[in-house]
């Protein structure tokens, strides 16, 4: 295996095969950890991680926090509402002030593009991008790489398909960026005004019939219909959202036999995915989550090992 | 740089094996409550194969377990880049049992160690006794092994090379030879 040498985890695309594929091997390895009855390895004993979330989130911070409690690593969460930023201070000059106090990694979420990036070209602290607004979120689709090929052995050479609001999904490109990378083929498919200008550009096919892309696929990645993001009016209704692209058991009846269906949670149920479907038999949407954990624990281990010097060839 | 020089070849590391389970048998009368587990890599490869001795003489089975102590070492904080870790495979309950720890070479004692703390992880176990191929000697730390199939004097400038055939493609064989002088 090659030799990681990566200091910060801010997208996907700067992760090249070679790199994912050890993160899904270690992953691998990791996950065994969870099971155990003593839940805990010593392996980050003495590193401090600090999880800097400027959005909601229950199922990425969680994980990433029990990612690195397994690894023995301490961990303080900052609250936004109750930090000196609501006093005024930037996202840099907090980070730089928990850079002083020797924490070696950073973990931050934030609802505009780029924040991870500004913070790795200004500190030395490892920085992890847990989704940084409609740009990326690379853990997710780590774990979405990891959970397919757990469940189907390869990636290379799978028809993968996405459906729902491409525009404003970090998930979407994140996953575009990871499949393709590892040769799989990507549709995706949405409503029109869902759909990102130019998407074709990263590699990817694009339908508006739901069903064409259901009887091709062996996996079929449902995303949220972010309601917080449809003030704008993207969709005349969420109702005729559903009736078009949400997936149920009738649709689903033109699908594969052994299609995987995934959701990067939270999950609307009865908008994009019906009840039964989430909860069917091709459902993976809770290994998503087991798996989550497992990915977490690799990117911490892989990226603090090299304790907060510079990267190598520096 | 010296050839590497033969200390053990294929038939002499068969009988060497062969005496550690009788070993093992004798003093914990039997198999009851016995498992092996191998430290990866090689460590692994001889547990499977004490695993085998000990149900060619008493015809029984004990489970074999794997496990991998990368995460547990005393150097992760040392080390430029994180070593890569393999998978732990050990599908039974330790509490109570008696485990004879099984590695390829016994050095600083350092592996040993960590992988101790593994296993406490892991269970209670009745005993743990180690079991290894070879003892170099200079140890670091308080630790012997219960079943040794050969000491073998050696100086700080030489590496000791368990060669096998599941892991190397080569017949099986141990060398030592002085390490590259850089």
């Amino acid at each position: 295996m090659i030799e990681w040498n990566k200091h910060s985890l801010l997208d996907l695309r700067e992760l090249n095969k070679e790199e994912i594929e050890m993160v899904l091997e270690t992953a691998k390895s990791l996950k065994e950890v969870s099971l155990r009855e003593v839940k805990k390895v010593p392996a980050l004993r003495g590193k401090t991680v600090v999880l800097l979330f400027f959005e909601s989130s229950t199922r990425t911070r969680t994980s990433f926090e029990l990612a690195a409690k397994r690894l023995s690593a301490d961990t303080i969460n900052i609250a936004v509402n109750n930090s000196a930023m609501s006093k005024g201070e930037s996202v840099l000059d907090t980070a730089r002030n928990l850079e002083a106090m020797n924490v070696d990694m950073i973990v931050v979420r934030h609802a505009c593009a780029g924040v991870p990036n500004l913070l790795a070209q200004n500190l030395k602290t490892s920085i992890v991008n847990a989704g940084d607004g409609c740009r990326e979120h690379p853990t997710q689709a780590l774990l979405d790489l990891f959970t397919i090929k757990e469940k189907l052995g390869r990636i290379e050479g799978l028809k993968v398909g996405i459906v729902g609001d491409i525009l404003h999904s970090r998930v979407a490109r994140s996953n575009i960026m990871g499949f393709t990378k590892l040769g799989a083929e990507v549709t995706v498919c949405g409503p029109s005004t869902l759909m990102p200008p130019g998407i074709e550009s990263t590699g990817v096919k694009v339908t508006y019939n739901v069903l064409e892309l259901i009887e091709q696929c062996d996996v079929l990645m449902v995303l949220r219909i972010q309601q917080e993001r449809q003030r704008d009016k993207y969709l005349p209704s969420i109702r005729e959202y559903a009736r078009m692209f949400g997936i149920n058991k009738e649709k689903l009846r033109h699908a594969k036999k052994d299609i995987l269906i995934m959701h990067p949670g939270p999950t609307n149920r009865g908008v994009e995915l019906s009840a039964e479907v989430a909860d069917g038999e091709y459902s993976v949407i809770l290994d998503q989550v087991a798996n989550g954990l497992a990915i977490r624990m690799a990117v911490l281990y892989l990226l603090l090992g090299t304790h907060g010097k510079a990267p190598a060839g520096e | 740089m010296n050839p590497p020089i033969k200390i053990m070849d294929k038939e002499s590391m068969r009988r060497a094996l062969m005496r550690i389970a009788h070993e093992i048998l004798e003093k914990n009368k039997g198999v009851e409550d016995l498992c092996v587990i191998g430290i990866r890599t090689r460590g692994a490869v001889l547990a499977e194969r004490i695993q085998g001795y000990i149900k060619q003489i008493e015809g029984l089975d004990v489970p074999v377990g794997v496990l991998d102590i990368t995460l547990y070492r005393d150097d992760l904080t040392l080390v430029a880049t994180q070593p890569v870790i393999h998978e732990t495979l050990i599908h039974f309950d330790i509490t109570n049992k008696r485990v004879i720890l099984v590695d390829d070479v016994l050095f600083t004692g350092r592996t040993i160690r960590a992988a101790l703390d593994a296993l406490i992880d892991f269970g209670r176990p009745a005993t743990i006794q180690l079991a290894v191929l070879m003892d170099r000697g200079h140890r670091e730390l308080p630790i012997r092994a219960d079943y040794v199939g050969k000491n073998i004097p050696t100086s700080l400038d030489q590496d000791v090379q368990v060669i096998l055939g599941e892991t190397d493609q080569q017949e099986d064989e141990v060398v030592i030879q002085n390490k590259h002088k850089v």
